[in-house]
């Protein structure tokens, strides 16, 4: 697998995300620059967490038109696969390639803990190697984090399968307290209709090492991998 | 809405400076969490009467266009695809013509 790093200014998470392809998974990685148009062939497009352009305005609102987002937006209109992470996660809500906004932690307080997400939906690229329901070990740091989509559009997102991570205890409840930002229905992470593109507020490619406090997010990018290289989902469970 | 002066000294396709003062606010049905908090300090300064504080942002720029309709139309695609997030807020404006 090939995979592109997205580097907006001011991001600050594009060096896990490099670490984790390269260094946990063995597999290759660059850097692709914001202003760059054309950024070649890949596998997957990371959007790594940060504050691009210092969250001015709204997190991710000045990003989503760097140069580079013309190029992410053909490659994930083209079935290719957009992973965004936090602040990617933002851009790409912003750019209009996930349903929703990010915005203002409820309680006003920026969140860096550990959080436990329970995969809603197995039946992705992203996350066909990961159980039903099982429960994920992954830390946020965010402030704003809060997921927010219409009331009348969330029961469609979730009869499409688009809510792919809720927040929740460790044993798998979505309980007000495991929720870290307010976000409508525990939601921590939404992909497209198609399922090509996924964005989460937890960070994956900060939990791929028991040394950092869980391996947990392994399961993304090891389903991502199993994927790209069995050519169809996975389906388990 | 737009609200400012009309038209007073419209000169056909002359090119025009206008200022646009635009306002961005969370739509009603969107928790506003700093609202939430300015309200609560307010009334514990003691104005307990105080309710339904919203916290927005405001937004001026100069802008060069062919009368007030195109000035409006430019602000108001500004506004749609970076000023606010349609998402989650409503804006207003208002355009004062500020010269040639």
């Amino acid at each position: 697998m090939k995979a592109g790093v997205i580097v907006f200014p001011g991001s600050n998470c594009d060096l896990d995300a490099y670490h984790l392809v390269r260094d946990i998974l063995g597999q290759e990685a660059d850097y692709i620059w914001h202003g760059e148009t054309s950024p070649g062939e890949y596998d997957l497009l990371i959007l790594p967490g940060g504050f691009s352009y210092g969250d001015y305005l709204r997190s991710g609102a000045i990003a989503r038109f760097s140069p580079v987002m013309e190029a992410v937006a053909s490659f994930a209109a083209a079935g290719g696969m957009v992973l965004g992470i936090c602040n990617g996660f933002q851009i790409l809500t912003e750019a209009g390639l996930l349903p929703g906004a990010l915005y203002r932690n409820r309680h006003l307080q920026f969140r860096c803990r550990q959080t436990y997400i329970r995969v809603e939906n197995n039946r992705l690229p992203f996350t066909g190697l990961a159980r039903k329901e099982q429960v994920l070990k992954i830390p946020v740091a965010h402030g704003d984090g809060c997921y927010y989509v219409p009331e009348d559009e969330l029961a469609g997102l979730e009869e499409r399968g688009q809510v792919v991570f809720r927040y929740t205890d460790s044993g798998g409840s979505p309980t007000k307290k495991a929720n870290p930002n307010g976000s409508v229905s525990n939601i921590a992470g939404v992909c497209n209709e198609q399922g090509n593109v996924l964005g989460l507020m937890p960070h994956p490619e900060r939990a791929g090492e028991d040394l950092l406090g869980s391996s947990d997010g392994l399961v993304i990018f090891k389903s991502i991998l199993d994927y790209l290289g069995a050519g169809e989902v996975s389906r388990r469970g | 809405m737009p609200t400012g002066r009309f038209c007073a000294g419209w000169k056909g396709e002359t090119v025009l400076k206008w200022k646009a003062k635009i306002e961005i606010l969370l739509k009603q049905q969107v928790l506003d969490p700093q609202g939430g908090a300015v309200e609560k300090a307010l009334k514990t300064m003691g104005y307990p009467s105080v309710t339904g504080v919203r916290v927005g942002k405001y937004i001026e720029l100069v802008l060069s266009a062919e009368g007030r309709g195109q000035a409006a139309a430019r602000v108001e695609e500004m506004s749609e695809k970076l000023l606010s997030n349609p998402v989650i807020e409503d804006y207003r404006y208002e355009l004062v013509e500020v010269g040639e």
